[in-house]
């Protein structure tokens, strides 16, 4: 039965399977219980999740760097401004959420930033 | 003047708005490989059926020079006609008159056909094609579209309301066909978004085509926004005719019984399709079409969420709503989007009076950082509460595994399930056998000379004993343990003794689900 041949003409068959090729993989589910299955794209291209480095600041909205207020190897604090990121007609207040020493900037003043990109790192 | 000179003058009147945009436009729309708005409408409904209004509209905008421009119907067509015999409500964006933008008189016509179509309590079908809001127009075309998404949801749950996309359909648009009940969408043709890719473009620097933001594939695919998938705008319309059989003029009618067929019994083979290890795959859908008259099944949104199926079948000439796991794609679980799928049809069967069907072989919830983080737990409760909310006739058919959460979550008798049957092979329990073992019997197992023989033989005793149906059916979770072959019988005689179901709620103005 598991390896019935799959109909690809039909429409009824999901277009998913079509493009993978037949070909099964093992899921597994609750408690390691593994299961002969298709995998679909989304579940095969799901970010692993990874422990968030508090020392590294990553922009939460896309946008353009108006101005930076730190330099490399200056010393902040917690709530320090950080820079303007210009967003969605508004000017948003960057601040630090972490105290250190700035090790680097990743960005420019007029840069234009997609969301999730690495701004500045803190030593 | 003579009432034949009137009658003259009328019919050059309507010659020139039917003209639309005119020979040049219409040539560009047929160069998209797209059909004109009348050709759309004329396509879809039965022969010499279609009756159009408010062909003499024009519009009332003076700004820009807008007081200079004629508009023919001012880019939009409404009337009324038939498919199948069955009267519908219809509107369809013309983009060949100032490519179909919605200005104040644009969005009057169609809010009159929607208000007609509530009155007349039968289904709206909006055929969209249009560049978006008539910026001319400003603050008008914005009223509107708010005009519009209001009476999409006062109908909602009323009268179907059907949109087609046939064009680009963007920014405010889009939330008329999302407020409606289902969405069909043609390759290469439709085009969804909020912001499209020049914005995109300028915000974020991102170059991306219209086609891979929102185009007919992203929508059936990815985002689920979309419910039927054509190639074509004929397949599309054939489509849309299959639907309007199965589904009934409104909320206070049935469906129209079909002509009763049987299964296909040589093709589809009950007690052969489901394989004996719980681990091994198969096709759902089989099962379905071993069931449904004729073997027919009429799937809805079969390319997004596909580890589960929802779709339409009928059970002696009456339409029936099938809610089945799907082991042959992610192993049938229910996850975010699965659950939000099936969440919403069953609320669709329970508003239009169409009995509900469930086949359960699942797993249970997918686990994972990326689904928790996703909201799993409000994602998966509204599955939880369309079937607790339901008051059709709710049937249940437990297939092979129905294990923890996921049993609950499909329509267990716990969330009052009208009948609940299961096959002779059906493992309702806590967890798989495994799993479980491993649990109970962890001491055991760690304290044993050969600590893998013992779990073996553990499991092994744990599935002899609570792998099957009878442990459920002891306790009359489980009405019936059922031959597979019965089980068309069964539903049959289910349907019609719950034919006069009342399952009285507490007096309430609205529920408050999880979304």
């Amino acid at each position: 039965m598991a390896t019935k041949k799959l109909k690809v003409k039909k429409a009824s068959t999901p277009k998913i399977i079509e493009e993978t090729k037949p070909r099964l993989s093992t899921i597994s589910t609750v408690h390691g219980e593994n299961y002969k299955t298709f995998l679909t794209e989304k579940y095969k291209n799901r970010k692993k999740w990874q422990e968030p480095d508090p020392k590294k600041f990553y922009s939460q909205i896309p946008g353009t760097v108006i101005k930076v207020y730190v330099e490399e190897g200056q010393e902040v604090k917690e709530g320090e401004l950080m820079m303007i990121l210009e967003s969605m007609k508004m000017k948003n207040r960057i601040y630090f959420l972490d105290n250190g020493i700035v090790k680097k900037i990743y960005v420019n003043e007029n840069e234009r930033i997609p969301k999730g990109h690495l701004m500045v790192e803190l030593k | 003047m003579s009432l034949k000179r009137k009658i003259l003058e009328l019919q050059k009147k309507r010659e020139k708005v039917l003209q639309g945009g005119g020979e040049k436009a219409i040539e560009k729309q047929v160069a998209m490989g797209k059909l004109t708005a009348r050709e759309r409408i004329i396509t879809l409904l039965d022969e010499d059926s279609f009756h159009e209004y408010d062909l003499f509209v024009e519009h009332e905008a003076r700004d820009f020079n807008m007081d200079k421009k004629t508009l023919h119907g001012d880019g939009v067509i409404i009337g009324t006609g038939t498919i199948y015999g069955a009267p519908i409500c219809i509107y369809a964006q013309d983009f060949t008159v100032a490519g179909g933008s919605l200005g104040l008189m644009h969005a009057r016509k169609i809010t009159k056909i929607m208000d007609h179509a509530m009155k007349m309590r039968v289904p709206i079908i909006g055929i969209n094609d249009s560049g978006g809001a008539r910026i001319q127009e400003g603050v008008n075309s914005l009223a509107g579209y708010g005009e519009i998404f209001y009476r999409n949801t006062t109908a909602s749950g009323v009268i179907p309301q059907i949109s087609v996309i046939l064009g680009p359909c963007a920014g405010g648009a889009v939330y008329s066909p999302a407020l409606t009940d289902f969405v069909f969408v043609v390759d290469k043709i439709s085009k969804m978004f909020i912001t499209g890719p020049e914005v995109i473009k300028t915000v974020l620097g991102e170059e991306i085509s219209m086609e891979a933001l929102g185009g007919a594939r992203v929508h059936s695919e990815k985002t689920g926004n979309a419910h039927f998938f054509a190639e074509s705008e004929i397949e599309c319309f054939d489509q849309i005719k299959k639907l309007i059989t199965y589904i009934p003029w409104n909320n206070s009618k049935k469906a129209l019984p079909f002509e009763v067929k049987a299964p296909k019994i040589d093709q589809y083979k009950i007690d052969e399709i489901v394989p004996g290890n719980p681990k091994e795959p198969y096709d759902v859908r089989d099962v379905v079409r071993a069931i449904t008259d004729d073997s027919d099944f009429f799937e809805i949104q079969e390319l997004w969420a596909a580890n589960i199926v929802i779709g339409f079948g009928r059970l002696d000439g009456q339409t029936v709503g099938f809610v089945c796991n799907q082991p042959l794609v992610l192993a049938g679980v229910l996850d975010v989007d699965s659950s939000d799928k099936a969440a919403r049809f069953i609320r669709y069967c329970d508003a239009f009076d169409i009995p509900l069907v469930t086949l359960v072989d699942l797993p249970g919830y997918l686990p994972g950082v990326d689904q928790e983080h996703a909201g799993v737990i409000r994602h998966g409760a509204k599955i939880l509460y369309a079937y607790s909310e339901a008051t059709v006739p709710k049937i249940t058919v437990i297939l092979r595994k129905a294990y923890g959460g996921g049993y609950i979550a499909m329509n267990s008798r716990h969330l009052n399930a009208d009948f609940v049957f299961a096959w002779p092979g059906a493992e309702i329990a806590v967890m798989g056998p495994e799993g479980a073992a491993n649990i109970i019997f962890r001491k055991e197992i760690m304290e044993a000379e050969d600590p893998e023989k013992m779990r073996k033989q553990k499991v092994k005793e744990y599935k002899e004993k609570f792998a099957n149906p009878y442990v459920a059916a002891a306790k009359g979770y489980v009405d019936s343990v059922i031959e597979p072959e019965e089980t068309r019988k069964l539903l049959l005689h289910a349907i019609e003794v719950s034919m006069n179901k009342v399952d009285a709620k507490p007096n309430k103005k609205h529920g408050i689900p999880p979304f």
